[in-house]
């Protein structure tokens, strides 16, 4: 019987009203690549923090297994001492130092009089950095390299620290083709020297690939463990795995009547605003009638926000090209406030940051986007805005003693539907709705669906984006897929199951063969 | 049902902005005792508002470049320069006062617009492009000035800042005209806060109990008329008040009753959020810088005439004054929070506190201390409250 070098038994954590997982068992074979698979939020990250000490021992409940004994560590210091690195989705380097400097960060190599020894530290850091295949030199500020080589000196920064079981979340989320598939060489050259990895990927391709097994999460369940290198239908097995979920009556009924179509969006591309050629949105058309919702499915990292984003008003991107048409003529939308004069709407994914004024009332953030329907020469009628604010609490059922509760004090479903009564108070025709039901319990969940509902049958057009299928599923009419900035695939919600879905969602396509066509 | 709310209530709901009165006449009793009653004798209450009007509507334009989340630190190189720029206009070039007035606030206004363009379009943070403000605008004071004063004004204009309106409606020892004028803005006071409270009641909003609500007219009303008889028994009205007075009701109504003033609180609370709901962030910090630039000049040419001349040395330190006075009165560092009342209570704070200490003949130095703690202790106090609210 093969050595495990870690095993996480019953391993559960619960935060305030959620429990992220439960009972999740985890078994990693000494010198495997490991991978894991699950959907948003089925509760891969917050395993992997376990592991790893962020969540400190006693947070959660269960038995961390490593190297045959049972661990508690608590902080990431304590699980870097016995080998365990975690290399974060958003990389950790700081920008203005340089390649040496963050690769020996809080381990820094001292001479003998406790002074640093640069030259010791950037003698190391250039070994460090041949290992990694990384031709650079120790000396180079990291904001002049490209986001593929800062992940390499994470690597290196691990190997630095003496790693035996390196975990990475997402490593290629954000890399170019050439750029993972010499990250996936380097794992396999690692692997070569023992050192045991898990990677966390939506990429079915690269799984397969690479990993010797590989262990799906849903909901905070561990639903299987599979020896990738013996199954064949490997990729459907763990598709399956990943969306496999009953959908009994959690979304609420709804008459399907489409009219004329109300938005449309013909090539829509983005660049990144701060990394210069990185395409974010790429060639992306779409429309949405009167009545209808569309969903709009894709993993995280795959252009969903920002394409609704550059959409509203550019609020994201440079170099956006394409056209966008209202009711079939074609509209300039050069800002935020232009947008929500032709009737959009978007509500963004985290309200905490781009959505509300915490700091305010619940009556003044309702009347946010559309204080000019409150004010005649510039001055704000204060007792509308009440009667207003008073309507909306009555019929979107917000939970506040008053609307001049400040918005911070409420719960997420009620913060939720302090942004859609802005949005529908601003008029709006199109509402782009970002991950409407994010970090918000089941109940509040179906009033959400409720009120949506009721938009499209006063004849708003909704477009979600959402990566919880079962949501999109439930709620639209038609879904379109993203990936990797790219719509791959159209599907009405009659002929869309999971597995389609999923799998437009992982699939690599690029517009290139579409323009060779053209 | 109509929720009213208690005292208690009431003081713990705001106490962030309610603190900061109850700190105030706390102050004010401290000193009046301390001084043997000498702080609030006519003669003193005049000199106080006299002496700290410039600081106060340097305060109200602070508050609203603070509540936008920013800083200012030039208006005391502009009060200085914008002084100075009317006093060439009058003093050197003889022309009449209201054309060194119209001079000096065109100055501030292009001063505004300048700073506004660096920190609004540019996107320099307004901590720098103030900073260079303030060495800018001292060294172009001194190039006008050749670096000597010039003095004294005509008696028009020194009257802006030492005239008084007095003897109209002829007087009895006191007064009468200008306890007629505080009589009409204390009714005028009450009206409007009966009819606001009328209006949340029509809208089914919680009130205050209504004997609370007329305790704290009559304790309004009891204090201001107070002062209006302390000024009717010195010298009457001064204009520097009038000034003040409508500065003050106009920016409060500007704050939280316009389009813009919305604004500026939705930048400073969440610039993100204020962007994707349409808000012309740019276009609203322009206005915001443009008006300090304005406001600052308003007290240039009050400093000026008061100190009846232009010196290359005018206004210095008055910046920091008027940042204590926003952040004494409950200005939140990180933007979002604030209001034009707290910052003339927290201005007010800072003058009776080194009028009543000079009065008590406490040593300039000591003055400065005790003022560098209150502003830190008031900053400290904020901060706490903040955590506690985050911790629900």
């Amino acid at each position: 019987m093969p050595k495990h070098i870690l095993e996480m038994r019953k391993i559960t954590k619960t935060f305030p009203g959620v429990k992220a997982l439960s009972d999740v068992e985890l078994s990693v074979i000494d010198g495997e690549i490991h991978g894991i698979c699950g959907e948003n939020g089925a509760g891969k990250s917050t395993l992997m923090k376990v592991l790893s000490g962020v969540y400190p021992h006693g947070t959660y409940e269960g038995d961390i297994v490593y190297d045959d004994e049972v661990q508690a560590f608590h902080s990431i210091p304590d699980s870097e001492q016995k080998g365990i690195v975690i290399i974060h989705q958003e990389l950790a380097l700081i920008p203005y130092l340089s390649v040496a400097e963050n690769i020996f960060l809080g381990n820094e190599r001292r001479g003998k009089n406790g002074m640093i020894d640069w030259n010791l530290t950037n003698h190391e850091a250039a070994k460090l950095l041949e290992q990694v295949g990384l031709d650079e030199n120790p000396m180079t500020p990291v904001n002049q390299l490209g986001v593929g080589k800062q992940q390499l000196i994470e690597i290196a920064k691990a190997l630095s620290k003496d790693v035996r079981l390196l975990i990475l979340d997402e490593p290629t989320a954000a890399l170019n083709d050439d750029d993972s598939e010499h990250l996936l060489g380097l794992l396999r050259a690692l692997k070569g020297r023992g050192i045991t990895s898990i990677m966390i990927s939506h990429k079915l391709n690269e799984i397969a690939e690479i990993c010797d097994r590989v262990t799906i999460i849903r909901d905070g369940h561990t639903i299987e463990t599979i020896d990738v290198t013996e199954d064949s239908g490997m990729q459907d097995r763990i598709i399956r795995g990943m969306v496999g979920r009953d959908l009994t009556s959690r979304y609420p009924k709804r008459e399907h009547v489409v009219g004329d179509e109300v938005f449309r969006v013909e090539d829509w591309t983005v660049y990144h605003p701060t990394q210069p050629g990185r395409i974010v949105v790429d060639n992306a058309s779409f429309h949405v009638r009167k009545g209808e919702v569309i969903g709009i499915a894709g993993v995280m990292g795959a252009g969903r926000t920002e394409l609704a984003m550059s959409l509203f008003g550019r609020a994201y991107g440079r170099d956006i090209t394409g056209r966008t048409y209202m009711h079939g003529e074609e509209v300039q939308i050069r800002d935020v406030s232009e947008a929500i004069k032709h009737g959009l709407a978007y509500a963004t994914e985290d309200r905490k940051r781009y959505g509300l004024n915490l700091i305010e009332d619940v009556r003044r953030n309702i009347s946010a986007a559309a204080l000019f329907k409150l004010a005649r020469r510039g001055w704000v009628d204060g007792n509308k805005e009440i009667k207003v604010a008073e309507e909306y609490r009555g019929s979107m059922n917000i939970k506040t003693p008053s609307v001049m509760q400040t918005v911070g004090n409420l719960s997420g479903g009620n913060q939720q539907k302090v942004v859609l009564s802005k949005w529908i108070y601003s008029d709006a025709e199109v509402m782009i709705l970002d991950e409407p039901t994010r970090g918000i319990d089941v109940g509040a969940k179906y009033e959400i669906y409720t009120i949506i509902n009721r938009l499209v049958a006063a004849g708003k057009a909704v477009i979600i984006i959402s990566s919880e299928l079962p949501e999109l599923l439930g709620t639209c009419d038609r879904i379109y897929t993203l990936a990797f900035g790219v719509v791959t695939g159209e599907v009405p919600v009659a002929e869309a199951t999971q597995e389609k879905l999923m799998t437009l969602m992982t699939q690599e396509k690029t517009n290139k063969d579409k323009e060779v066509r053209a | 049902m109509t929720g009213t709310a208690n005292l208690r209530e009431l003081l713990t709901r705001n106490i962030r902005t309610s603190g900061i009165y109850i700190a105030f006449v706390v102050i004010v009793a401290l000193f009046a005792i301390l001084t043997d009653g000498k702080l609030l004798s006519a003669g003193n209450v005049t000199n106080l508002v006299l002496q700290y009007s410039y600081i106060l509507i340097l305060a109200i334009g602070m508050v609203m470049v603070i509540i936008a989340g920013h800083i200012d630190l030039s208006v005391g190189s502009v009060v200085a320069f914008t002084g100075a720029v009317s006093a060439v206009l009058v003093i050197r070039h003889g022309m009449p006062w209201w054309v060194g007035v119209i001079g000096a606030l065109v100055v501030g206004a292009l001063i505004g617009a300048w700073q506004g363009f660096w920190v609004a379009f540019v996107g320099i943070p307004a901590f720098i492009t103030t900073l260079s403000g303030m060495l800018l605008f001292r060294g172009l004071t001194w190039l006008i000035l050749n670096n000597i004063s010039l003095s004294p004004f005509t008696p028009e204009y020194q009257k802006i800042a030492g005239g008084f309106i007095n003897g109209l409606f002829g007087g009895n020892g006191f007064d009468v005209f200008t306890l007629v004028v505080f009589a009409i803005a204390v009714a005028g006071y009450c009206f409007s806060a009966y009819r606001t409270r009328a209006a949340r009641i029509a809208y089914d909003q919680p009130v205050e109990a209504f004997p609370l609500f007329i305790a704290k007219l009559v304790a309004v009303a009891a204090i201001v008329m107070w002062f209006a008889w302390q000024l009717a028994n010195a010298r009457g009205l001064p204009y520097v008040l009038i000034i003040l007075a409508v500065l003050i009701v106009v920016y409060s109504l500007v704050t939280q009753r316009t389009v813009f003033g919305r604004h500026v609180y939705a930048i400073g609370g969440n610039l993100a959020a204020a962007m994707l709901s349409g808000v012309k962030v740019k276009w609203v910090t322009f206005g915001v810088m443009l008006n300090m630039g304005i406001l600052a000049a308003v007290a240039g040419v009050v400093y000026s005439s008061r100190s009846n001349g232009a010196q290359p040395a005018a206004g210095n330190m008055f910046e920091l004054d008027a940042i204590a006075a926003c952040f004494i009165g409950g200005a939140a560092v990180t933007g979002g929070v604030g209001r034009v009342t707290g910052a003339m209570v927290g201005g007010l704070v800072m003058a009776t506190m080194s009028n009543g200490m000079s009065l008590m003949g406490v040593d300039q130095s000591m003055v400065q201390i005790v003022k560098g703690l209150v502003l830190l202790l008031a900053v400290a106090f904020d901060v706490y409250n903040k955590r506690r609210a985050g911790a629900r």
